[in-house]
């Protein structure tokens, strides 16, 4: 077996493991009933969708989205629930009919996609493309600071609005703090 | 022999997963959790689509995603804060108000 022939099998190998591993943990996401086990999982489909990434040779963005991703967004997402103190969902989850209503359409838009991918089938292999010949950062780096320089500083100014907007929305006034608490009838 | 379709095939997958979680679960933070597989789903096919082409636009607008979706992320998490504040809870069927 020549080492080319080696590396096509190993990538194969490669992205079938983590392929079935990232659709396993997302249907861990919907099928958990308690958050800090979907947030988890959540973390383990971001992180095996980064591999993937990197396999095709995407390493910056790879890297990114297990930082920004597994790293500051689920660590946001776990710190909330912990905050609100939410507990697994008891008693009746599923109910029949929302079920198979979300069953079907995820098959219907899935199978869609799934089909559309058939004509991609015919492409190059993985491991065929300039992976790891090619500088990724610079490539990147120069378009976003040459052509999309100013696209960056509007998602800059994105930011901070929402950051704004955040610490607006945390903000307790005298008005929310006289509402009924804990689990109380509102008044009328 | 890994093609762009394998890729695509599995970014389709976990979308109509992540808008399965949307339509089924009750709980707003998990309905959150599952428009984030979403866009992640969608990030897989616009890297894989911008790496099978050799163009690197495909990969600026995920850098660009990933941006928007850390606000979308901390506004949106700002808004349920506030809501379970007022009721207590987060699950969406008691969500029936416009104003409290």
């Amino acid at each position: 077996m020549s080492s080319d022939e080696a590396l096509l099998i190993l990538n194969a190998a490669l992205f079938w493991v983590v392929a079935v591993g990232a659709v396993t943990t997302s249907l861990l996401v919907v099928l958990n009933r308690n958050p800090v086990a979907s947030a988890l999982s959540l973390v383990a489909t971001m992180v095996l969708v980064a591999m993937l990434m990197i396999q095709t040779g995407a390493f910056f963005l790879g890297t990114v989205q297990i930082l920004v991703y597994a790293g500051a967004v689920m660590v946001l997402f776990l710190f909330i629930i912990m905050l609100l103190d939410l507990k697994a969902e008891s008693g009746k989850v599923w109910n029949l009919w929302g079920l198979l209503a979300g069953a079907f359409v995820a098959a219907a838009v899935g199978g869609v996609l799934f089909f559309l991918a058939g004509y991609f089938s015919d492409t190059v292999d993985v491991t065929a493309l300039e992976a790891g010949k090619q500088d990724d950062v610079r490539l990147l780096g120069l378009e976003l600071f040459g052509r999309f320089a100013p696209h960056v500083l509007v998602v800059g100014f994105l930011l901070l609005v929402a950051m704004a907007g955040v610490i607006i929305l945390g903000q307790q006034t005298k008005q929310t703090r006289q509402l009924p608490t804990s689990g109380q009838e509102v008044a009328k | 022999m890994i093609t762009l379709g394998h890729y695509v095939a599995v970014s389709g997958i976990l979308f109509s997963l992540g808008l399965m979680g949307v339509i089924v679960r009750k709980n707003v933070l998990v309905i959150y959790m599952c428009l984030e597989l979403m866009l992640t789903a969608a990030m897989l096919a616009f890297v894989a689509f911008s790496r099978f082409i050799g163009n690197i636009d495909g990969q600026v607008m995920v850098f660009f995603i990933i941006t928007v979706a850390a606000a979308e992320v901390a506004v949106g998490l700002g808004i349920i804060v506030a809501w379970f504040r007022l009721r207590r809870s987060t699950s969406v069927a008691d969500i029936n108000n416009l104003r409290f």
